[in-house]
């Protein structure tokens, strides 16, 4: 049988608020399953054209697929958002790249012409699945010294980053929060995050939290819109004494859900659905996992190659700041300036937060929201690192491109 | 902050010191798409939803709290719209019966209503517009809450929705009788404050809660919140304006005023006050005269609450919702035995619906054994074609449609039958002899564990097994007819029942979704006693001379479903002779046999009336059977003799022990006949009305217990 390789394309994409983790975070009381379902039913109201028995697939991940994040997610939160039973789902891990995988796993199926339409998405509720609940390490880790100690803990990874490249100070992973706070509070400004969440009741029944009783999210709760680098300077480095990383200059730990809508593009189009960006390209890839945070450099060295671009095609960067000094490693990498305009227009993960496997699609819709603004760019690339020593690169396509006449 | 509501709030709460408080919790939120600052309620008791959030005088005192809160705000300007919601499931129940069940006075009485009335009208006199989001359960004061806001919306996947103050004696007193008309139209307030309370409290489902114009908008249970406060921000913002129709303030208001009373004149024939009440409010709501309508709430929940029909309505209520759920004298659940398989002896009408209801409930194979395959071959046809009808309706699916029918089967031979069966039920001829015998080749086949039940209406259990070798496993199993209509089973121990057969019996009647009473091994068990003696009466003193028409208007104050004779038409003739010669047998200076009865059985008539008028008229042919003496009583002779016996019997049947306690009796009352609330079964209304001193030297219940405490 001939096989046509079909172009898949970003539909949608939306997120809840993401919340702190812990018992005064706006999700303390509420599951995570049910955000995500919040998530989906937003995606499908803000696309009433789409049939929902026409969704072939739901890929959710999570990365601690236990209790409300347990149960093949996919399946049961598919049906708890009151899609089609015909619908299938299944649940997915990749750590903090749950999410971006889900995507490119949904993208080969419909590549492939096994999937039209598939929703993919992730969530993560850090208060109620703190990182490390329920794991047992393999013992021979450590005793065949295949992995450091540290590669279990990110920050340690992070502090081990600083280590590898003397020259990311503290001061500048430091100055590089600062900015990120700066650019989320303006794209808040400008309306820029706002359109693509999904507000969120929330129950309270703990006084010492706040108001109690229901009340609603509308906002990303992680924002500390005001940094400045005095107010960061004497923060502990919890990870290591006079160590570089901190909770300043990090994602937190976060509760948040997101979901997109990954389509064949002849499928979107004939179902009137949008193209917000098309996928050219994805890689993932190891390295040492006591240095996780350079992963997303081989991840995009061959996402690249495989799309057959350079990083000079590369008009606009979403990447996930789990920590300042990983974004930093691949910056100097790639010899850009880190305060290039091109680089996370609207600020990141150390600004919104980061509920592990939940973040790849809100780096997507990010993109997909400044590729509407900025026809001029082309090619638009999404990256994070990812636990254990990996990353990830998704090489995306820019659909209103106007031949870039600025 | 002390205000004359507060201070009547406090004074109310001192009488009800138990009373489980609901908080108003008051959070603020901005509203999506820049709505501005608004301020949510939460109702919210602080248990789970298996504990529903009720207004006692503290609870209403802590909303009061709240909108003391709000309205400040309001007036400051510092929020744009008050919402008010419920706990997860459920929105509000009303107010708590166990604080309504203990006032004593006129004025404390008094005092609720007001109270109630004095909150929730705060919620429409604010400087912003208010928001109720009916999130779940809502009910009486939980509905009229939400009635006094400005918009209201509906979640679709609300469990319960009603105003069922008129099913258990009061009128909706917080608003509901005044506000209600006025906000969709009298007929349809009507059907729901009047006709679905005198319905069994039937349940509005979300989508009329909508399409009655009650909700002016509904949401998916799955993020009906948020979708709310949206619907709330586009109101606030303008971009949406509510449309409600205009109400017919015309003949139609008269109309629907008029039909309420004849639904309440077939329902409770003008023995109970409060649908009554509540319609000559809803009358008087014409004038849109919210303030005097409140008024007239006020007082008319004072009258109910400090009247006898009210307080057995509680009292039936909470038999039917409490005692049902936990039988008296029924042993330790974990006695009970599984129960896997069933055998059924008899293929007839009577044990082919016994069969269904098995099947049905319990989904374990159900065997019908019979004297011949024909008859068999029948009654596993009866109940594939109920089957199928249920499917039909849509009430099953085709896969558990094949299932049940998968699972009954009929054999000729009881020993293939019955050989791995748990539990045995006899449903054949009422004659001792023909029941013994069919026992003892059960025995014979079964296993050893297995239960031997049956459903004789008069026998004797004790006898029935006294032949066995295992008598201690025979069980009475007395349903009622229509046996998946009616929810009494009567459970009779035997002299040698066990506990864990007679547990396994309450498990399986649990299973059928019965309310299972546990009754003595006495002649005709609880219901057809008494009603035997009640009709008994009547029939005397017909016999003696008195009028039918008058000895059958004699017991209409009763509100009793039908009248006595149409009773005797529906049970038919021939079986009412039946049990009163069985009962005339036990009891014969009580039970008489009616000759006239008797003349009327032998006639072949199947009753004393004909309907060619479309109303019940003396059949010529019947009266011309009738020998009457000269003795003629007047109505309230009539009912004083009749309700004499009535009471007579019960003590009687309280001393011998047939029951544990007169609860039992009214339970029966309730779930095997069909007698009404207001009533409370039977004997609130015989303390009530004297009838039990006067018969009996005593009352049956104690002051507080169905009526107004001392």
């Amino acid at each position: 049988m001939p096989r046509t390789v079909r172009d898949v394309v970003f539909v949608d994409g939306v997120r809840t608020p993401f919340g702190k983790a812990g018992p005064k975070g706006i999700y303390h009381e509420t599951r995570a399953d049910d955000l995500v379902v919040k998530a989906i039913r937003e995606l499908l109201r803000r696309n009433p054209d789409l049939d929902p028995a026409r969704i072939d697939e739901v890929a959710l991940a999570a990365t601690t697929q236990i209790g409300d994040q347990g149960l093949t997610l996919g399946r049961t939160a598919g049906i708890l958002a009151g899609l089609p039973t015909s619908v299938p789902g299944y649940s997915i891990d990749r750590m903090c790249a749950g999410a971006m995988t889900a995507v490119t796993a949904v993208a080969g199926g419909v590549s492939l012409g096994a999937y039209d339409i598939a929703v993919a998405g992730g969530v993560e509720h850090m208060g109620r699945h703190p990182m490390g609940e329920g794991v047992d390490p393999n013992p021979r880790f450590v005793s065949d010294k295949l992995v450091d100690e540290s590669a279990l803990f990110m920050g340690m990874t992070a502090e081990n980053l600083h280590d590898r490249y003397p020259g990311i100070s503290k001061q500048r992973a430091d100055e590089y929060a600062v900015r990120s706070q700066e650019k989320a509070a303006k794209a808040y400004a400008d309306g820029k995050i706002q359109a693509d969440l999904v507000p969120v009741a929330v129950r309270r029944t703990n006084a010492e939290a706040g108001e109690t009783g229901w009340g609603l999210a509308t906002a990303d709760e992680p924002m500390r819109p005001g940094t400045t680098l005095e107010s960061l300077a004497g923060l502990k480095t919890p990870f290591r004494p006079h160590g570089r990383v901190t909770a300043g200059n990090a994602a937190g730990l976060n509760d948040g859900a997101t979901a997109s809508l990954i389509a064949a593009e002849d499928v979107a189009r004939e179902l009137g659905l949008p193209v917000k960006m098309r996928l050219v390209s994805y890689a993932f890839a190891g390295v040492e996992p006591e240095v996780m945070g350079i992963g997303p450099v081989p991840a995009t060295e061959k996402a690249l190659a495989k799309a057959g671009l350079t990083i000079g095609d590369i008009g606009l960067f979403e990447i996930n700041e789990a920590f300042a000094v990983q974004v930093l490693a691949m910056l100097d990498h790639f010899g850009i300036p880190e305060d290039d305009a091109r680089v996370n227009q609207y600020g990141g993960a150390i600004a919104f937060g980061h509920p592990l496997a939940s973040s790849g699609v809100r780096l997507m819709t990010q993109l997909a929201r400044q590729f509407e603004d900025q026809p001029h760019v082309r090619y638009g690339l999404t990256s994070m690192c990812v636990g254990f020593g990996m990353g990830g690169t998704v090489i995306w396509e820019n659909p209103h491109f106007d031949g870039g006449n600025k | 902050m002390s205000t004359p509501t507060s201070e009547l709030l406090k004074g109310a709460a001192e009488l009800f010191p138990d009373e489980v408080v609901t908080q108003a919790h008051v959070r603020h939120l901005e509203l999506p798409g820049g709505g501005g600052n608004f301020a949510l309620i939460t109702l919210d008791n602080g248990l789970d939803h298996t504990k529903p959030t009720t207004f006692g005088p503290q609870s209403l005192a802590n909303l009061d709290a709240a909108v003391d809160q709000v309205e400040k705000e309001a007036a400051e300007g510092t929020i744009v719209g008050i919402g008010i919601t419920g706990k997860p499931f459920i929105f509000a129940v009303g107010a708590d019966l166990k604080g309504v069940e203990l006032l004593k006075r006129h004025e404390d009485a008094l005092a609720i209503g007001k109270g109630g009335h004095d909150v929730f009208r705060r919620l429409s006199h604010l400087a912003v517009p208010t928001f109720a989001y009916y999130n779940g359960a809502a009910m009486g004061g939980g509905v009229e809450v939400g009635l006094h806001c400005s918009y209201r919306t509906v979640s679709s996947s609300i469990a319960a929705f009603s105003l069922p103050e008129v099913f258990l004696g009061l009128v909706p007193g917080w608003g509901g009788c005044a506000l209600l008309p006025n906000l969709i139209g009298a007929d349809k307030a009507v059907s729901v404050i009047i006709e679905n309370s005198l319905n069994q409290n039937r349940q509005l489902k979300a989508g009329q809660v909508y399409e009655l114009g009650i909700a002016d908008a509904i949401f998916e249970g799955a993020d009906f919140l948020e979708q709310s406060l949206i619907w709330t921000s586009a109101v606030l913002r303008g971009e949406l304006q509510v449309q409600r129709p205009e109400i017919d303030r015309g003949e139609a208001w008269d109309a629907a005023v008029a039909r309420g009373r004849f639904v309440a004149d077939s329902k409770v024939h003008g023995a109970a006050p409060a649908a009554y009440r509540a319609l000559d409010i809803i009358e008087a709501a014409k004038s849109g005269d919210l303030a005097a309508g409140f008024d007239a709430e006020d007082q008319a929940l004072a009258d109910l609450i400090m009247g006898g029909e009210l307080r057995s309505g509680i009292y039936a209520f909470n038999l039917v919702q409490k005692r049902a759920k936990r039988p008296a004298g029924a042993p330790d659940k974990s006695l009970a035995r599984p129960v896997t398989k069933v055998g059924v002896v008899g293929a007839g009408l009577m044990a082919s619906q016994l069969a269904l209801l098995f099947l049905r409930r319990l989904e374990v194979p159900v065997v019908l054994t019979d004297i011949d395959q024909e008859r068999i071959d029948k009654g596993v046809g009866y109940v594939h074609t109920e089957i199928e009808k249920l499917r039909g309706k849509g009430r099953i699916n085709q896969d558990k449609a094949n299932r049940l029918k998968a699972l009954v089967t009929g054999v000729l031979d009881k020993a293939e039958g019955f050989a791995d069966a748990d539990f045995v039920i006899e449903a054949v001829f009422e004659e001792m002899s023909v029941k013994q015998q069919v026992f003892a080749e059960v025995e014979a086949v079964a296993p050893a564990h297995a239960i031997l039940a049956t459903n004789t209406s008069s026998l004797s259990i004790t006898e029935m097994a006294s032949k066995l070798q295992h008598p201690e496993r025979v069980v009475g199993f007395h349903f009622f007819n229509p046996v998946a209509v009616l929810p009494l089973l009567e459970i009779v121990r035997g002299e040698k029942t066990d506990d864990a057969s007679l547990a396994t019996a309450f498990g399986v009647a649990r299973k059928l979704k019965k309310s299972a009473v546990l009754v003595k091994d006495a002649p005709a068990f609880v219901v057809n006693r008494i009603l035997t003696r009640f009709m008994g009466e009547i029939q005397n003193v017909i016999d003696e001379g008195t009028p039918v028409a008058v000895a059958e208007k004699a017991v209409e104050p009763l509100g009793l479903p039908m009248s006595p004779l149409v009773l005797l038409e529906l049970v038919g003739p021939a079986i009412g002779l039946h049990v009163s010669e069985t009962l005339n047998r036990a009891f014969p200076d009580r039970f008489t046999v009616s000759p006239n009865l008797a003349a009327v059985v032998k006639a072949g008539k199947r009753g004393f009336y004909v309907y060619d008028s479309g109303k019940p008229e003396l059949d010529p042919e019947v009266a011309a059977l009738l020998k009457q003496g000269d003795s003629v009583l007047t109505e309230e002779q009539v009912r004083t003799r009749v309700m004499d016996a009535v009471a007579q019997e019960i003590r009687l049947m309280l001393d011998e022990g047939v029951v544990a306690e007169p609860q039992d009796i009214d339970l029966c009352l309730i779930t095997g006949a069909g007698w009404p609330f207001h009533l409370g079964g039977i004997t609130p209304y015989l303390d009530r009305e004297g009838y039990s001193e006067r018969a009996t030297g005593r009352k049956f219940l104690a002051q507080g217990v169905a009526s107004v405490p001392a």
